[in-house]
C-alpha cells in the first residue's frame, strides 16, 4: 500500500470514528427531541403514536413543571452571583497576599470538585437539620453556592497566571484607592475568566440532581421534577421542556463564547 | 515584611478571604466533621440519632451483603474508567489534532449534550434499549432477532450509562494532554525509523500519561456515587455504594449508617487522590 493511501486510510477511519462517538454521545438526546413530538397520551409515554406538537402548548398548562423550572432558573442565578461574587475576591485575594492557612483554603477548595456529590449532599442535609434551616429555596441555593464556589475560583486563577500586578501598582501610584483599583483595573482584567466561572456555575447548578435531592424539602427544581416522573414515565412535555431549555442553552453560550473568542483575539 | 505594610494589607485580606473561608468553613468542614462524628452514633426507635460512641455502624459495613454491592461498584467503576479510556483516548487524539477552526466546534460538540438534564438523558437510554425501546422494535422489524433483548437492569447497563454520563471528564484532559504534545517529537521518531506503534507506546503514551490519570480521577470517583444512574438503568439488580447511601438516608431512615457508608467513599477518595498526587498527578487538572 502506499504512504498516500495509508494516510487516507487512516483519515477514513478516524472520521468514521468520530463519528460513532457523537452518534453515541448525541442518541439519547434525539430520543428526547423525538419523544416531544410523540402524539401519545398514554403512560408511560413510550410507543409513538404519531407527530404533533401538542406537547409544546401543553406545556405551558403545567404549572408544577414551570414552577420547578422558575426555581431552577432562580435558585442558578442566586447561586451563581452569590458564588461569582465569593470566588472571585476569594481567587484575587489568594494571589495577591500572602497569609498562614493559605494552602488549607485550597485543599477545601477541592473537597467539592473531587468528592462524590452524594457526600456532600447527604453531609449538607445533616447541616441544615440539625441547624433547623427548613429546607427549600434557601438551602438549594445555599448548596449549589456550595459546589459552585471551587469553580469559579479555579477558572479566575487560570486567568491569574499571566496577570501583570504592576498595573495595579501603577493604578493606586496615580492615586487611584484599593477599592477603585480594584473595580477599575482588577476586574475588567479579569473579567473573561469571572465570566467563565459564572456560566459553569450556572449550567452546574441548572443540571444539579443529586445535592438537590438531599437538601430541596418541598422546592422541585426541573431536574427533581423529572426525577419524580421517572417512576410513572416522563411525560412528552417534560421531553418538551427539555429540548427548549437545550436549544435556549446552546443559544446562550454561542453568544456568550462568540463574545469572549472575539475579545479574545 | 514591614509591620506597617502587614497593617494595611490585613483589611483588605480580610475582606477578600473572609467571605470563602466563613462560607467553606460552615458548608464543608463542620457539615463533613458532622458526618464523621455521626458514624459512631446509634439510633433509637423513633429513627432519632442518638449520641452515644458505638462503632456498631462501622460493625455492619462488613455486612455480606454490602460488602458485595462495594466490589460490584468498584467493578463497575474500574469498567466504566476503562471503556472511557478506550473510546476518549482515539477520540481526543483526533480532534485535537484537526484544524484549529474545525477543533473549537469539534470540542463543543462533546459539551452540548450535557446541557441537557442528565436524568433525563439516562431515561432516554432506557426508552432506546427498552423491551419496547425503538432498538429491539428495529432488530425485530428487520428480523434479526424473533423476541427483544433485555438490555436493561443488569450492570451492564449501569457500565453503559455511567460511561455515557462521565465522557466528557475523560475526553477534557485527554485532549488537553494531547494537544500539548510537541509534534516535532513525532516527527523526530519517525525520522529515526520509528514505527507507528513504538512512537505510540515510547512516546506519546508516556507524555499523555497525566490526562489518563486525571481522567480517571474524573471519571472513577463519581461513578460510585451516581446512584440514579443504577436505579434508572440497573433497575435495583447492579446497586452502587451512592444507592446505599442514598437509601438510609431516605427510605432506611438510619443516618449514622448512611454516614458510616459515606466515609467509605469519603476514604476511596482519599486514598485515590494520594495516589494520583504519587503518581505525579497535578490538583488544578482535577477542575473541570
Amino acid at each position: 500500500m502506499t504512504r498516500k493511501n495509508k494516510k487516507r486510510l487512516q483519515k477514513g477511519f478516524s472520521i468514521v470514528y468520530c463519528c460513532l462517538i457523537y452518534l453515541f454521545l448525541f442518541l439519547p438526546i434525539t430520543v428526547i427531541v423525538t419523544n416531544s413530538f410523540n402524539a401519545t397520551t398514554s403512560k408511560p409515554y413510550m410507543t409513538w403514536k404519531g407527530f404533533s406538537t401538542d406537547w409544546y402548548g401543553k406545556l405551558f398548562d403545567n404549572t408544577a413543571l414551570l414552577e420547578s423550572f422558575g426555581n431552577t432558573m432562580f435558585i442558578a442565578i442566586v447561586s451563581t452571583l452569590l458564588a461569582t461574587a465569593i470566588g472571585t475576591l476569594a481567587a484575587v485575594g489568594m494571589y495577591k497576599y500572602k497569609f498562614k492557612g493559605k494552602s488549607v483554603i485550597d485543599a477545601l477548595l477541592y473537597i467539592p470538585v473531587v468528592i462524590p456529590e452524594i457526600v456532600l449532599g447527604i453531609s449538607l442535609l445533616t447541616l441544615f437539620s440539625n441547624t433547623n434551616i427548613p429546607r427549600g429555596t434557601l438551602t438549594l441555593v445555599l448548596a449549589h453556592t456550595t459546589f459552585s464556589i471551587p469553580f469559579v475560583v479555579f477558572n479566575i486563577r487560570a486567568r491569574l497566571s499571566g496577570y501583570d500586578k504592576s498595573i495595579e501598582e501603577a493604578s493606586m501610584d496615580l492615586g487611584a484607592g484599593r477599592v477603585k483599583t480594584f473595580f477599575n483595573i482588577t476586574l475588567p482584567v479579569l473579567a473573561p475568566g469571572i465570566f467563565g466561572g459564572a456560566v459553569l456555575a450556572f449550567t452546574l447548578s441548572i443540571d444539579d440532581v443529586i445535592i438537590s435531592y438531599f437538601t430541596n424539602g418541598q422546592t422541585k427544581t426541573f431536574p427533581l421534577k423529572v426525577m419524580e416522573s421517572i417512576k410513572s414515565g416522563v411525560s412528552p412535555d417534560i421531553n418538551a421542556l427539555s429540548a427548549l431549555i437545550l436549544i435556549g442553552t446552546i443559544i446562550f453560550v454561542v453568544i456568550t463564547q462568540s463574545g469572549v473568542l472575539s475579545r479574545n483575539k | 515584611m514591614t509591620k506597617q505594610k502587614f497593617k494595611s494589607n490585613t483589611l483588605p485580606s480580610l475582606v477578600m478571604i473572609g467571605p470563602v473561608v466563613l462560607w467553606l468553613a460552615f458548608f464543608i468542614v463542620i457539615p463533613l466533621l458532622y458526618v464523621a462524628v455521626m458514624s459512631f452514633c446509634g439510633i433509637d426507635e423513633q429513627y432519632n440519632i442518638v449520641f452515644r460512641f458505638t462503632a456498631d455502624n462501622y460493625k455492619r459495613l462488613f455486612n455480606a451483603n454490602y460488602v458485595q454491592i462495594y466490589a460490584q461498584s468498584l467493578t463497575i467503576a474500574a469498567l466504566t474508567t476503562i471503556i472511557c479510556i478506550v473510546l476518549a483516548y482515539p477520540f481526543s487524539f483526533f480532534i485535537a489534532r484537526t484544524l484549529s477552526k474545525k477543533k473549537a466546534i469539534l470540542y463543543m460538540l462533546v459539551i452540548i449534550p450535557f446541557w441537557t438534564n442528565s436524568l433525563i438523558r439516562i431515561y432516554g437510554w432506557r426508552t432506546f434499549l427498552g423491551t419496547n425501546g425503538w432498538l429491539n422494535n428495529r432488530l425485530l422489524d428487520f428480523g434479526l432477532i424473533s423476541s427483544p433483548i433485555d438490555f436493561l437492569f443488569k450492570p451492564s447497563a449501569t457500565v453503559l450509562g455511567m460511561v455515557y454520563s462521565l465522557f466528557p471528564y475523560m475526553v477534557l484532559p485527554l485532549y488537553t494532554a494531547i494537544e500539548k504534545l510537541d509534534k516535532s517529537l513525532l516527527e523526530a521518531s519517525a525520522d529515526l525509523g520509528a514505527k507507528g506503534v513504538s512512537t505510540f507506546f515510547r512516546i506519546i503514551l508516556p507524555l499523555t500519561a497525566s490526562g489518563i490519570f486525571s481522567g480517571s480521577i474524573m471519571v472513577f470517583i463519581p461513578s460510585l456515587g451516581y446512584f440514579f444512574v443504577s436505579d434508572i438503568l440497573g433497575g435495583g439488580n447492579s446497586d452502587i455504594i451512592g444507592n446505599l447511601i442514598e437509601r438510609q438516608f431516605q427510605s432506611g431512615n438510619n443516618w449514622p449508617l448512611g454516614a458510616a457508608l459515606s466515609m467509605v467513599l469519603i476514604i476511596i477518595t482519599l486514598l485515590l487522590v494520594k495516589l494520583y498526587q504519587k503518581c505525579g498527578g497535578d490538583m488544578e487538572s482535577l477542575g473541570v
